[in-house]
Parts: C-alpha cells; structure tokens; sequence
C-alpha cells in the first residue's frame, strides 16, 4: 500500500514538473513582458536593464530552475503589473473561487440529481423529453452566452440581481466570505447559475443512464415483486447504487469548475483567480500566469491523487494491477 | 444628507434590489479596468495616473483644456540662465495624514521618481537635480530650458517625505529585487479625495477630503470606482442603474445606450492619433532592399488610403479622419497641414510603376488590442494598398507577441497610436517618433528613419523659451514629415462615456481622463 501511494505521489510531482515547463515553454512564445511594462517614453538601455534585472536574458534553462526553485519554497515572486506578491495576490482571490465553485457544485447536485430520477422514471413521457431536449441547450451554449443572457433578463429587464462584483464581503482570518451578506449572496446567485448549468445538465445525463440501468436490475425486480413502494424504489434504492460514480465525476470535475470558472468571472466581474489570470494574459505578467498554472494543476492533480488512492483504498484488485 | 422623501423611498428600494447602497453625493464609476497600482511611480498607464490624481496633486496641473496652472505650486521660474527652474509652494496645505507639505516633500518626491529604478523616470527627460532653497521654494535643474518641462510635471504626484521615510517607500519598488513596495497599497497625498478602502478588481472607494487646498467645484461625498472588464455587463450596469458612470461605453452600444431615455452618451475623438509607419531601414527583414526609401512609393500609399470610407464605414461615423500627425487640441497643430491627402487610385498605380514598385509584397503588422476597431481598419488598408496593385499581407495578433516585432525592425509596415502624453505637444512626437533614434530621443521611432534636417528642428525647439517661436519652429517640422510622409495619418479614435441622469455636470477631456474634482451629481 505505502509503495502504492509513493508512486502515486511520484506521478504528481513530475506531473507538476512537466505543467511548469509547458508553462514557461508557452511564455516564450507569448512575447516580452518588457515590452507591455515599458512606456513609450523608456529608452531601449532603460528596457534592457529591466529585462536584464527580471532575468529575461537568462537561458530557458536557468529561467525553469529558478522558477521551479523558488516555487518550491512557495516563492512565486511579485508580480509585473502591479509589483505586489504573486502568492498574496492569489490567495486574495481563492476564497471567491472556491465559493463560486461550491455553490455552483451544490447547485448541480440538487437540481441535477432529481431531474435525472425523473427523467429516467418517466421515459418515454413529454415532459422528460422535454427536459432532456434542454438539457442539449445547456450542454451546448457557451458559459459566456449563458452569463450575458442571465444579466439581461434578472439585472437589466427584472432588476431583481447585481450584473457584477461580489456584494459586500465578511473577512473570516484570511478567508474572506460573501455567504454571510445579503448583497454577498445575491451576487452570487447569477454566476453560480451560470457556471452550474454546463455541470447540471451533464449530472442529469449521468444519473438518467445510471438509474435506467439499475432499474433493470434483479434487486429491482425483487423489491417490486416483495410489494415495496415504487418511490420507495426509485428514491431509496436504485438511486444509492446510481450515486457512486456521481459522487466521483463531481469530485473531478471541481477542478475543472475552478478553471472553467474564469469564463464566468470575466463576465461578471467576480474577483477570483480566473479574473487575475486573464489580466495577467494581457499583460503578460509570468509569475502571476505561472503561479496560476501551478496552482491550478496542483488542485487538479491533489483530486485526481486523492481519488486513486482512495479507489485503491476500497478496491484492493487496483492495488495489484498497478504494482 | 437630504432627501425629499419621494427619494427616500425610491432610494430604499433601489438599495433593497441592487448590491452597493446608492446616497444621492456618491459617485458609482465603473471602468473598463482597474487600476494596477496605488503608488503613482508604478508602472502605470495614463489611466492608473489620472485615478491617482484624485488622491495625490503634482505641483502643476492641465484644465481639462490643458492649459498649465498652479496646484501645489503657486508660481514659477526660469533662472539661472534657464539651467532651473524655481517653484513657489503653496502654504497651508497638508497631507491627508495631516502632515504640512514643504519644500522636503518635493525633493523626496523628486528623488523617488528619478531613480534609476523609477519606471516613470522617463516622463522626465529634462529633468537633472532638485535643491530645497527654504521650506516653500525649491530648485529643480533641468537640462534645457524648454517650457515643456512644465507639461512633464503635471503627471509627477507629490508624496509626503516623513511617510515615505517611516514606511521604508523612500525608493520606487523594485519589480526585479521581488519585495512589495509600501506605496503600492496605501496612499497619502493632498488630493481632493482620500482612499477609504480598495480590493483590487472589486472597487476601491474614496472619500472627500474637507481640508483640500483647492475651491470644491464638485458636491461629491465618495467615489465607489469599480473596474467591469467585460463590455456587455459594463452596459448592463449602467442600463440596471448599479453604476452612474461609466468612462468606456463601448462603441457598439453607442446606438443604444442613447435609445434609452434617462442616459446620456458623451462621445468625441481623442488625442490619440493613429499612425502608419513604414520599415526605413536600408532592407526589409527578409533582406529585400526597401522599396518603402522611395518617396513615390510612400506618396502612391498615402493616395491609396481612403480616409473618409474608414471613417464613415469601419468607424461608424465616431472617428475623426486626420491629415497630419497630431490632434487638434495638441500644441504645434495647423489646420493648413491637417487636409486629407486626395484618393487618386490611377495616379498611385502610375506612382508605384515608376518606383519600380508594382506587386511588391509586404506585412502590415496589427494588434487585436491596441486601438479602436484595429482589426476592420486593417483589413480595410489591405484592401486599399491591394486595389493599386500592392500586395500586402496581415500579421495581427495580441500586443503581447506584436509589440517586440513592431520595436525589432520585423514589421514592414505597423500601425502605431500616439497621444503626444504627457507633454501634450506637437514636440512630443517629434522628439520622441520622429527623430533619429539616440539616447532620449526617437525611442518609439519603430521604423528606423533618420531625417537630420528634422532632428536640427527638434533640437532648436527645445532650446527656444518663447513658445510661440517653438510652436512656429514644430510646425516647419511637422511640415517636413507631411512633405516626406514619413509615418501617413489615419484617424483620430473614438471615445464615449455614458452616465445616468443623476450625473448632473462631468468634465470630459479629449485626454480621456476622468477629473471628479470637477463633477457634479443631481441633488
């Protein structure tokens, strides 16, 4: 088990090594931050100096170690736009991610899972079909389109949302919460929706093919010779054995939702991670751009860690295979 | 505050509906971008530096119809032969930490902005040495007596030398040295607004500053600025009433923002003038010799170029069409230079066969996010230069990846913005595009060109104490690029801001720069 769980760890770490280096590969090509920072009054000696003093001359090679040295102390340096620490920056703008992820996770969950029980158990009636049709629109419109449709209709026609920004905000320590504030919470209700609707639809899809599948079952059969309930069924039993790899799929797919998220940030402002990356994009801040990447992929690759091992954990035939 | 209570309710029921609560003094602004920085020796955009200057004041000032005044400065100077200037400054005015402003926050303000790793060192070329002579007058030396010093000034912000000295700010931050700079997040300076709090790309709220030396001609209590990237929900803040004001209506909602009957849409052309510049060094990148050194070949491109058509189709009628290199408003402009080379498609055709010049093939290099509509306006010049038998391709791409290109002598030909900021003077694109590229001067001369007989202008310009003779000395310059075509004018760019009806009176610049000093709310 212990041997398993190494070459798990192994695995992410030089998935987390390869990430870095696909990142300052992508950087090169992206074009000189000098260029970006400087003003049109600078000299050409006065921009040399800057890249000189930022490292930019120095080979690829050089530039990768020292990244991948210093991150690995959890220095990421400070950023070009705005001189402040990469690290600092990020963590201001972690809690209004992972909060837009949540809800949007808890959202999907909620209304994904019931419309997949009722669209498994009503097959064949209009009104499944009907929520399966829309459920190919809410698979194929773009988070973007999503967004913009939902500020027209409940902020500029109903006027009953905020178009933009997260609402007053409580600090907890260093987590700061707009769960606790009525603006807070109002301005959350657009982008989570907005964000979810892709993860609903394909929650519901999972759960419909999953629970027509166990209702197929023997146990099934069974239960309804034995004169069970028929919601009793439906809702306590085969719904049990269809949440497992709902359960999984979610999990996954948070990381995913954070970097997804930073469609739905930029449309509405939310003052998250994905808002600092696409700024930093523009003006080519690298260690802001890398520091995202980093984390970004260590969340990503944290779950996907997690969830090996906990497989393994339960099914020991995993354990074998892969030793 | 007061309120007729018919407002009352109406108030409390909008705050009821939407997230910030709305008091009839303050201000909701929401921009197109957040500011990068609260430290104005950032490196900030013209835009960081015209936020900034709510809360910190220079010792000169432009009015919205950029002539100088005196801010922390009362009066000034030239002397000793024109090797100083000397400044007179204003008593009684104090920081918003209380502090009285003196002759040593001068020379500390001075002392940051030059230093080597200043990265607004360059705003100053002029300038050399700072002295305190007494505790309200100090001595700036300067390398030529040019009065343009004085528009140089208007963007440095005075910082008081005790809080810089007690926060360790006294030097500019460091990007490279990796350490945060004090002043990056707090602020404290004599402006008409003090910071109250700020989160970056949320909203940074400010409040009035009651001992403010200057006459209050606004009634503002606070300004809430909020940064909204994305156009389309910028535009739906503004038609849902969550913001007042906004100073980047984007030009394709133009229409119907107007349409809607409580907001008003203010738009005119600014500073800004784009520019085509050609490669004019002695071969092309691709080791071609340069057919664009010959004058004929610039004249039969400059023909070809139908400026009225851009303006009216690609720019939807809100551009300006440009015959000279410099705006209007800028110092050193004439209207005699500013006619709109004649469309002559035959004549260019003929112009380009005596060149030799016909089916030449080149890149025009543009950005996807530099300025306005940059992508149509491209497309249509390539069109253009096609049509007299030119043949042209497009490179655009990201600033990011177009910006060393267009600096490295890879682009044949670019397209390039320039707002003559922060000297507002015809002097600025002389010396700084025009001119033969050494040390300070022709740094954004992107194309490589060198005309002596230009640079002997510039020169004498810069020498000359009487602005008349200076602005008569650019203007024989200015004729002289028109002459050579050495970069062709386009247009100059569009800007709108849109507000609510409940903005009673804002001052809207062609510098595009917001100054809530001067702006007023419906009581």
């Amino acid at each position: 088990m212990l041997v398993f769980i190494l070459k798990r760890l192994f695995n992410a770490a030089m998935v987390m090594l390869a990430v870095a280096f696909l990142a300052f590969l992508i950087f090169r090509a992206a074009g000189d931050p000098v260029e970006i920072m400087a003003n049109d009054q600078m000299s050409i000696e006065d921009k040399e100096a800057l890249r000189d003093s930022l490292g930019l001359n120095d080979s690829f090679v050089t530039q990768y170690l020292r990244f991948v040295g210093n991150a690995a102390r959890g220095d990421f340096g400070i950023s070009y736009r705005n001189g402040q620490k990469v690290l600092g920056l990020i963590a201001d703008r972690f809690p209004a991610t992972m909060e837009l992820v949540l809800v949007a996770t808890i959202l999907s969950l909620v209304i994904g899972i019931p419309l997949g029980v009722l669209t498994a158990i009503h097959r064949g009636r209009w009104h499944a079909e009907a929520l399966q049709f829309v459920s190919i629109i809410g698979v194929s419109l773009p988070s973007f389109v999503v967004g913009i449709l939902l500020i027209l209709v409940f902020s500029v026609i109903l006027g009953i949302a905020p178009a933009f920004g997260r609402g007053e905000v409580v600090d907890l320590g260093w987590w700061s919460t707009g769960l606790l504030t009525p603006s807070g919470r109002a301005a959350l209700v657009l982008p989570a929706i907005s964000l979810s609707l892709y993860q609903i639809t394909l929650i519901m899809r999972l759960v419909r093919a999953e629970m027509m599948e166990v209702m197929r079952s023997d146990f099934v059969k069974f239960a309804r010779a034995r004169g069970v309930p028929r919601w009793r069924i439906q809702f306590r039993h085969a719904l049990k054995n269809c949440l497992m790899p709902v359960i999984t799929m979610t999990a996954m797919n948070v990381g995913a939702l954070i970097a997804f998220a930073l469609i739905t940030e930029t449309v509405f402002q939310w003052p998250g991670m994905g808002m600092l990356f696409i700024q930093a994009v523009t003006f080519l801040d690298i260690p802001v751009m890398a520091a995202y990447l980093c984390i970004i992929s260590f969340i990503f690759v944290t779950l996907n860690t997690v969830v090996d091992i906990a497989y393994a954990v339960i099914d020991p035939r995993l354990r074998h295979a892969t030793r | 505050m007061r309120f007729t209570s018919k407002a009352t309710i109406g108030a409390a029921v909008v705050s009821c509906m939407l997230a910030s609560s709305v008091s009839a003094e303050t201000l909701r602004w929401g921009s197109p971008r957040d500011i990068y920085s609260l430290d104005p020796y950032s490196y900030g955009s013209t835009s960081n530096l015209a936020f900034l200057n709510h809360i910190y004041d220079g010792l000169v000032r432009y009015t919205p119809d950029f002539d100088i005044v005196p801010a922390l400065a009362t009066d000034w100077e030239l002397i000793d032969d024109g090797k100083a200037w000397r400044f007179n400054l204003r008593k009684g005015v104090t920081f918003h930490n209380g502090a009285e402003f003196t002759a040593d926050d001068v020379v500390a303000s001075m002392k940051r902005v030059s230093d080597p790793k200043s990265p607004l060192r360059g705003n100053i070329p002029l300038y050399a040495d700072v002295t305190k002579v007494d505790d309200y007058t100090v001595d700036i030396a300067v390398t030529s007596p040019s009065a343009l010093f004085l528009n140089d000034m208007t963007n440095i912000f005075m910082f008081d030398a005790d809080w810089l000295k007690d926060n360790g700010a006294e030097e500019p931050t460091d990007v490279g040295a990796k350490v945060e700079g004090f002043a990056t997040h707090n602020t404290n300076g004599t402006g008409a607004f003090e910071l109250v709090s700020r989160v970056p790309d949320s909203k940074t709220v400010l409040k009035v500053n009651d001992n403010w030396w200057d006459e209050k001609k606004h009634n503002l209590d606070m300004i809430e600025f909020m940064p909204i990237s994305s156009p389309s929900t910028r535009v739906a803040a503004l038609l849902s009433g969550e913001i007042d004001l906004t100073d980047g209506a984007p030009l394709q909602d133009v229409a119907r923002l107007e349409a809607q009957p409580n907001i008003t849409v203010v738009q005119r052309a600014e500073l800004r003038t784009v520019l085509i510049g050609m490669n004019r060094r002695d071969t092309l990148k691709d080791g071609r010799d340069n057919f664009f050194n010959d004058l004929r070949v610039r004249q039969a491109i400059d023909m070809s170029i139908d400026r009225e058509l851009i303006q009216k189709r690609v720019m939807r009628d809100m551009s300006r069409a440009a015959g000279t290199l410099i705006a209007p408003e800028i110092p050193g402009y004439t209207e005699e230079l500013d006619k709109l080379t004649e469309v002559n498609v035959e004549k260019a055709k003929a112009l380009l066969e005596e060149a030799g010049a016909t089916g030449a093939e080149f890149t025009l290099l543009c950005m996807t996010d530099e300025s306005v509509n940059e992508e149509d306006v491209c497309s249509a010049l390539i069109s253009m230069f096609t049509r007299i038998g030119l043949k042209p391709t497009l490179d655009i791409g990201p600033r990011a990846i177009q910006a060393p290109k267009r600096n490295n002598g890879e682009a044949d030909m670019f397209l390039m913005g320039w707002a003559n900021e922060p000297t507002l003077d015809a002097y600025s694109i002389l010396s700084q595009v025009l001119s033969t590229r050494e040390g300070a001067a022709g740094v954004s001369n992107r194309g490589g060109w060198s005309y002596p007989e230009l640079d002997e202008m510039v020169k004498k310009a810069a020498l000359e104490l009487d602005r008349e003779k200076r602005l008569a000395i650019e203007t024989g310059a200015m004729q002289f690029a028109k002459d050579e075509l050495i970069m062709l004018p386009l247009h100059q760019q569009p800007m709108a801001w849109a507000m609510t009806d409940k903005v009673e009176d804002v001052a809207i610049g062609a510098d595009n720069k917001p100054r809530h000093w001067l702006t007023r709310l419906a009581d």
